[in-house]
């Protein structure tokens, strides 16, 4: 266990050092990136100061490890409309995110587990049928159309809900259902596909073949198998949904991480915009490391070292 | 005894083809309502010079939040009511279906075709060739695809065919990473290997005996592909970082509509979110259906 | 085969796959008779796809949601296991009925114990407490000679190697003391020091729990070690069935003559091993008359015609063959006309 964490480490030290070399080639990839990192109308002065401390005019491994430098120490540059470092803008909006996304993950997984098992246990007939128009409608209404038409129905006309803002519970019941709508869909698909895969396993014949209650079957030996993949792809979600969310945050005002990097393309504060990128990569990449180490506990296979 | 089962089966058999959710959706064997979909959206944005009503970019302030005709306040000059600027929601609908045609299609083609050559190369020839591309589909692939595309946009700023190399730049991990792993299958082949023995260079192979063999699966992802990069499309648009106004982009749109939403003004946002759930719903369920049809392999995609 | 009431008795049992549309029907299991005394060990042999495990599991009406049993009853003592409730057959699998599936590998759940595994239909069935399920599990490992059952019960399967496993799934069948195991090549995927470990064990339970066997395999040096009956299946119909040593001795169906001939027997190093030309029909569309008529040697015009009944060639012993027909009182000039062109086909 110890070597397959150790490896799974290693490929994400890997991945990190690739996305930072993506990052920093892209922004030098259009020419001179000073332009982007000042900002706009700054006097030649600026330029040239940025241009020293990036070290435009040095070969191509000094920039980057000048950049990698100043990543570190700079906390991810400095945002030009709130004149603070990236790193602590972040920090203050992650909260509010993760409280978005943890309800709306709450919500997809809600529906879409239940409604996933109900499909695969019913696989053909009314129910199947039923998910399977659910599905297709979550994955084709783009989320921000439907948190518009929640805000129309249920702000607009009902007058229920606060249309935008953050602060009470009810200010999180549309962003959240507006975000968790798609991966609900999602959620549902996989838990289906990955339930019908192990409803046809060996190991379920015996359970039936025991006699064990239906009930059983599906719950106790069905279950914990067919969850495997489904929480894999829900820690995904979690942070994708985080990244996902400015189309929703924007929608409905939420101070979230989505939010920030909307105003930074708003005010055209790009540390702001190359910092989101940098922190949304680097957390999927270590969600994925943990959630592989996560994965060598609950599954004996792994965690026994094998 | 043999005519009591014969009798059997007929029922067991009679019972099954008879569902009416199948039917919902396609009739024969063709998804006729999504292929109709389309033909409609492409049709419309072919013949948006013709077809439109107003000028899309050029509103009458003086018309401005015009109601549908059905609607008190309406008229039929303005079938689907005015914008904020006073250009016909209508005409905006009809160009705004040329704008995600043309962005939607060129950016799968090109991802499409950048993804499946470099799945085919590193898939074929392994190595450190494999391991290179690879482990950049992985990273490219742990970039949230949103935040990605907008940073993107960031850089290289805001233009129509900006946005189809931003697309096509984000999505062609997802082809690399299907497509290789079919040709690592298809390496074992027999008549692959054949083609080796024979003599062929590594390139012919490629083209000649690789290539056509997953041409299906990049047809059917790409259609897939489809929905995910119009609805990417007009998120960007949405944000302001896709294409620029005043071109009539559906998320474009909704980001307008945005500004009468809170006093009622309903088909500003209902009608454009309404064309691209009906286009990404079609081509969602054509590419299930060719899934089906011509990649039984892609099925637990 | 001896009077009275059987332990299991089938009787015109069919079991068919249709697909989705209706449309393809394919007879896994065709109008099937046979009987299983208590005690007694049945084998059925047949080729890969020859309908034996369709048949196992229709038994205990655990089949996959396209098939259906569409004629014919199992009588369990009498029961008729087709018209039960599911309820009713949940009382008997496991309880009734066990069986063992063929790849010990894949048939225990990983992430589970074993223990909770054996333990589970002692709980089910006979309403144990944990405790004491949990102490019979570790007398039945002890049972299938897995050695320090007490450590073991609260290991994972992947601990554990396929031969161990194939004792677990064995001891899981035993578990409720049943009347009947159904064995479906519980040995194909274990090594042939394994494999003769297995069977002398199977053999052992079965002493020790009076229990009745149906044996399935392909391989005719098994059956002729373990089972006093034999069932021989041919595409989806049961073409022999009788006592073991009566069958060897005088095959009465070609295909089961061909299927001895192609055993290597020690005995004879020059002997010839006969393979059966051909492939076996799909099931899906079955020829109009004897399945096995295109690849027989001694084919009739009328076994490509017309499907033979099941005829009783002699006392205890069935056969699906026209030849095995007991003379009908026809001219002998009729009955050579009728026999054309016999290896031809």
């Amino acid at each position: 266990m110890k070597r397959y964490i150790a490896r799974r480490a290693g490929y994400a030290v890997l991945s990190l050092f690739l996305l930072s070399v993506t990052i920093f080639l892209f922004v030098r990839l259009t020419g001179d990136p000073a332009a982007l990192l000042v900002e706009p109308g700054a006097a030649p002065g600026d330029i040239a100061a940025i241009h020293h401390q990036f070290g435009l005019d040095r070969p191509l491994y000094v920039q980057y490890v000048l950049f990698m430098w100043s990543l570190f120490h700079g906390e991810l540059g400095q945002s030009f409309y709130y004149q603070t470092p990236v790193m602590g803008l972040y920090l203050s909006r992650l909260p509010n995110s993760l409280e978005l996304a943890s309800v709306a993950m709450l919500f997809s997984l809600v529906i879409g587990i239940p409604a996933g098992i109900l499909a695969a246990v019913h696989v053909g007939r009314f129910w199947d049928s039923a998910g399977k128009l659910f599905t297709l409608l979550g994955l084709s209404m783009p989320s921000f159309w439907v948190g518009l038409l929640l805000i129309l129905l249920f702000s607009v006309y009902l007058g229920w809900l606060p249309s935008s803002g953050a602060g009470t519970p009810w200010h999180l019941i549309m962003p959240a259902f507006a975000l968790g709508w798609y991966f609900a869909a999602a959620h549902m698909r996989l838990t289906r596909s990955s339930m019908l895969e192990v409803l046809g396993s060996e190991y379920i014949k015996l359970a039936r073949i025991k006699g064990l209650p239906q009930i059983l079957v599906i719950a106790k030996h069905a279950f914990k198998n067919a969850l495997i993949p489904v929480m894999t792809l829900a820690g995904i979600n979690l942070v994708l949904m985080i990244n996902v969310a400015v189309v929703v945050e924007t929608v409905f005002a939420w101070p979230g991480i989505g939010r920030l990097l909307y105003e930074g393309i708003a005010f055209r504060d790009f540390p702001v915009v190359q910092g989101c990128v940098i922190l949304g990569g680097a957390m999927i990449v270590i969600v994925n490391l943990f959630i592989d180490i996560v994965y060598a506990f609950v599954d004996p296979r792994i965690r026994l070292g094998s | 005894m043999s005519i009591q089962v014969d009798a059997e089966l007929v029922a067991v058999a009679g019972r099954a083809p008879s569902r009416p959710s199948r039917r919902l959706i396609r009739v024969g064997d063709y998804p006729v309502i999504p292929l109709a979909i389309l033909a409609t959206i492409t049709f419309v944005a072919i013949f948006a010079n013709q077809l439109a009503p107003h000028n899309p970019e050029v509103g009458i302030l003086t018309a401005r939040f015009k109601p549908p005709f059905w609607v008190a306040g309406g008229t039929t000059e303005y079938l689907l009511g005015t914008d904020q600027l006073g250009r016909d929601v209508l005409s905006r609908l009809i160009f705004g279906a040329r704008i995600s045609m043309v962005v939607g299609f060129t950016a799968v083609i090109f991802a499409g075709f950048v993804g499946t050559m470099l799945g085919i190369i590193s898939g074929y020839l392994g190595g450190w060739v494999d391991q290179v591309v690879m482990r950049l589909t992985d990273t490219w692939l742990a970039l949230p695809a949103l935040t990605f595309a907008i940073f993107l946009a960031a850089i290289v700023g805001p233009s129509m065919w900006n946005i189809v190399i931003i697309l096509g730049a984000v999505y062609w991990t997802r082809y690399a990473r299907v497509i290789r792993s079919e040709v690592l299958s298809l390496k074992e082949r027999e008549f692959v290997r054949l083609a080796i023995v024979a003599g062929c260079s590594k390139w012919a192979i490629m083209r000649r005996h690789i290539l056509p063999n997953v041409i299906n699966s990049a047809i059917v992802l790409g259609t897939l592909m489809l929905g995910v990069v119009i609805v990417a499309e007009a998120s960007l648009s949405f944000l302001g970082v896709g294409v620029p106004p005043p071109q009539p982009a559906w998320g474009l749109m909704l980001a307008d509509g945005k500004q009468g939403l809170m006093v009622g003004y309903w088909w500003l946002t209902v009608f454009p979110g309404l064309c691209i759930m009906l286009m990404v719903l079609s081509a969602n369920l054509l590419g299930d259906w060719l899934r089906v049809k011509l990649d039984p392999q892609l099925r637990q995609l | 085969m001896t009077g009275g009431a059987p332990l299991l008795e089938l009787d015109n049992f069919s079991t068919h796959y249709v697909s989705a549309q209706g449309t393809r029907v394919v007879r896994a299991v065709d109008q099937v008779s046979l009987r299983v005394e208590a005690g007694e060990t049945l084998g059925i042999v047949g080729e890969s796809g020859s309908g034996k495990s369709t048949l196992a599991l229709s038994i205990l009406r655990v089949l996959p949601p396209a098939a259906r049993i569409v004629s014919g009853r199992a009588l369990l003592d009498g029961e008729d296991l087709v018209t039960k409730t599911d309820a009713e057959m949940r009382e008997v699998r496991g309880k009734r009925i066990a069986m063992i599936l063929q790849d010990p590998m894949a048939s225990l759940n990983p992430l589970f114990t074993i223990g909770n595994q054996v333990a589970e239909p002692i709980q089910v069935h006979e309403h144990a407490g944990r405790r004491t399920a949990w102490q019979r599990a570790r007398e039945l490992l002890k049972a299938v000679r897995i050695p320090s059952p007490e450590a073991r019960v609260r290991q994972y399967p992947h601990e554990m190697s396929g031969g161990m496993r194939q004792r677990i799934v064995g001891a899981i069948g035993i578990s409720c003391e049943p009347r009947l195991l159904i064995a479906d090549e519980p040995t194909t995927s274990l090594d042939l020091t394994i494999q003769a470990q297995y069977l002398n064990l199977l053999r052992d339970l079965q002493r020790a729990h009076g229990l009745a066997l149906i044996f399935i395999t392909h391989n005719l040096g098994i059956v002729a070690k373990m089972c006093d009956q034999l069932a021989v299946m041919y595409a989806g119909r049961m073409v022999e069935h009788g006592p073991v040593s009566r069958i060897f001795n005088a095959p009465a169906h070609p295909y089961t003559k061909a299927l001895l001939d192609s055993i290597p027997r020690m005995s004879d190093p020059d002997q010839r091993l006969a393979a059966i030309d051909g492939q076996p029909p799909d099931l899906s569309s079955l020829p109009p008359g004897c399945a096995f008529a295109p690849r027989c040697g001694q084919a009739m015009a009328r076994c490509h015609v017309a499907a033979p009944p099941v005829f009783v060639p002699e006392e205890g012993r069935l056969a699906r063959c026209w030849l095995t027909e007991p003379p009908l009182p026809v001219s002998a000039p009729a009955r050579d006309e009728l026999r054309v062109a016999g290896g031809a086909v």
